[in-house]
């Protein structure tokens, strides 16, 4: 005869509350274990899905995601000359918030090397990749954006052309993807007035200088814009990606590209790592503080509870004991209403958490071996629950029952 | 203070035999003292008692007389300060000292019923009865069934089902005796078990228990308050100040 099961059916409403309270912690150390996964996905999401063998970034920095990092796009040209590379092609990656209906919106612009890369390694849900040079966007539904609807950014206006889903940047904006052209004129987008008085300075300084006056030339086009005056710094990407010939020696790849003193080079796997210990680490830590902290809470809680329904039951242990029962018996009563608890309690957590997490803000990935740990986490907390409870009906005498 | 084992009045139509064999129990010169110097009290002073196998024996006295001592420490839970408890020839206590495993010998050698029911509340009335038998290592269907022929045999089998809330007290007391009864105990202890009953179902109870003493042969000690079904017992034993009265001071 199972004592526990008996006592839960008859206090069975005693039991799901309690049931309920310990689910919802437990949910929110699955949900703790779930956003750090999350992160982990959405930091590494793009230089897992972009198919870049080589990134190839600024000298001396960690670029392009864990620090910043410029390069003049005309590299990839340079880069292209080396012995084995396939392919390389411009990479832009930066986080804006604008304004879209009256409502702030964020998002992760991503640019693609048009016409090399339309991206169609995003898988969509809707719509198609891009289709032409400028003003078409990628977005993701994250964003909030419907198929076909027009967006401003700057002084342009792109129309939403292909949506996806589940595509967003380490800061958890949902990215958009734009071709590196209009990729940088979102980035670099300058007010008209700026312009005008940046080409007003130039004038100024180049009419007060030798070099303007024996040069009228330069001077007429220190007015204009800035491309016609080959001495201007090149626009500038964050990273050059490598897609690599499949016979090519990445070593050899590597040796040479690190001989040029005004770049670094990173494996798709050392970039992956740099953004994993970078700010990754730092909330992976902060997360998993919180979640011992929500073990050490839970398993207080379950063993006041239980420490409470042994109480309720004292009389009935004491008798228990009086007419023989082992302390197996006694022991086996508290621990598997604990376990039947925790059972329940994280049963209860994974299923609230297949409605609830897809509405967090963030990301929350519930994988199967963070699952299985949490699983023996309740387990092995549960045992730890019973043991106050355990402590006092080992503690009762049985004439308890004459009182 | 020695209460006389051979002297056996013959008071009910169910009584059959008395057995000259070994005793159900025999408490030899038991005292218990609480506490110590000043705030000592002695609670039972050199009692002896025995009591024979099928013998049904009331233990009568006023409050603080020692009866509920003399009862808890003959049913293992209340250990004496000296003296002895030899449970069917077994020596099982001497002084403070257990000479066995109490608690198993409780489960296998005695019943209690007390003045409450003490019935386990999420247990129905059958399972009250099948728990004892299932801690005693009886497979649960020969538990159950035993629960189910002496819950019948007790008159309240249709009620098996039934959780101890919704039994008469009546009908809880009887559970509690079928439970008592469960592992054919060679001694059965009851504290004041009619007290919360009326007179009528008190006496059901009274019979009750030297009905099954005599059928199963068991020694059965009752303390009581109630008067008016002495007949039943086979002998009355009257306590005072944690001594027995001598027989002829009996208020029978």
């Amino acid at each position: 005869m199972n004592l526990a099961v008996r006592d839960i059916r008859h206090n069975f409403s005693r039991f799901a509350f309690t049931t309920v309270g310990i689910g919802l912690l437990l949910m929110v150390v699955m949900g703790m274990a779930g956003i750090y996964r999350g992160l982990i996905f959405e930091a590494t999401l793009l230089v897992d899905r972009i198919g870049a063998d080589l990134w190839v970034v600024q000298g001396d920095t960690r670029g392009p995601f864990a620090e910043l990092s410029r390069i003049p796009a005309n590299l990839e040209d340079r880069v292209r000359t080396v012995q084995g590379i396939a392919q390389a092609r411009r990479f832009v990656n930066h986080s804006i918030q604008r304004e879209h209906h009256g409502k702030p919106l964020r998002l992760m612009v991503q640019g693609l090397a048009w016409p090399d890369d339309k991206g169609e390694w995003v898988s969509l849900v809707a719509g198609r990749p891009l289709g032409q040079a400028h003003f078409e966007m990628v977005a993701d539904r994250s964003l909030g954006l419907a198929l076909g609807e027009q967006v401003k950014f700057g002084k342009d206006v792109y129309r939403v052309v292909g949506l996806t889903t589940g595509m967003s940047g380490i800061a958890g904006d949902g990215l958009a993807f734009f071709t590196v052209s209009d990729a940088m004129a979102i980035q670099f987008d300058t007010p008209s007035e700026a312009i005008r008085l940046e080409r007003a300075a130039r004038l100024a300084r180049s009419e007060n200088q030798d070099l303007g006056r024996v040069q009228p030339l330069l001077l007429e086009r220190a007015g204009g814009p800035s491309s016609g005056i080959s001495e201007l710094p090149r626009p500038q990407v964050s990273a050059i990606l490598v897609t690599l010939n499949p016979s090519a020696d990445v070593d050899q790849i590597i040796s040479t590209l690190s001989t040029w003193s005004d770049v670094t080079v990173y494996t798709a796997q050392q970039q992956k790592e740099l953004l994993l210990s970078g700010t990754v680490d730092k909330s992976r830590r902060q997360l998993g503080l919180f979640s011992v902290l929500l073990i050490i809470i839970s398993t207080i809680i379950i063993a006041l509870i239980m420490y409470t329904l042994t109480l309720d039951k004292i009389h009935d242990i004491a008798l228990l004991k009086l007419i023989g029962a082992r302390n197996r018996v006694i022991v086996g009563l508290i621990l598997q209403q604990a376990l039947l608890m925790g059972a329940f309690g994280y049963a209860l957590a994974w299923w609230l958490g297949q409605y609830l997490f897809p509405y967090f803000p963030r990301r929350v990935m519930l994988e199967t071996p963070d699952l299985i740990k949490l699983a023996f986490i309740t387990v092995l907390i549960s045992m730890l629950a019973s043991l106050l409870g355990i402590w006092k009906a080992m503690r009762v005498e049985p004439n308890t029952v004459l009182a | 203070m020695e209460g006389d084992a051979s002297r056996t009045k013959h008071s009910t139509g169910l009584m059959n035999t008395v057995t000259d064999q070994v005793p159900a129990i025999e408490a030899i010169g038991v005292t218990k003292v609480y506490g110590h110097g000043q705030t000592e009290v002695i609670a039972l002073n050199d009692v002896t008692l025995r009591v024979a196998r099928g013998e049904v024996v009331a233990l009568l006295g006023p409050s603080g007389a020692g009866k509920s001592t003399l009862l808890t420490a003959m049913a293992l839970i209340n250990p004496p300060t000296s003296g002895r408890i030899v449970i069917g020839g077994k020596l099982v206590m001497d002084g403070e000292d257990a000479k066995i495993d109490l608690r198993t010998f409780r489960r296998q050698h005695l019943g209690f019923v007390f003045q409450k029911a003490n019935l386990i509340p999420f247990l129905t009335a059958l399972e009250n009865v099948q728990v004892a038998l299932e801690i005693n290592d009886r497979p649960a269907h020969a538990a159950r069934q035993r629960a189910m022929y002496l819950l019948d045999h007790l008159g309240i089998g249709d009620r098996a089902d039934n959780l101890p809330d919704a039994l008469s007290g009546g009908q809880q007391q009887r559970v509690a005796v079928a439970r008592a009864l469960a592992n054919e105990p060679s001694l059965i202890l009851a504290d004041e078990p009619t007290a919360a009953l009326d007179s009528h179902r008190g006496r059901q109870v009274m019979e009750l228990f030297a009905q099954v003493a005599h059928e199963s042969n068991a020694g059965v000690i009752v303390v009581t308050h109630d008067v008016r079904a002495l007949d039943v017992f086979d002998r009355i034993v009257e306590m005072e100040d944690g001594r027995l009265l001598p027989p002829s001071k009996a208020s029978r």
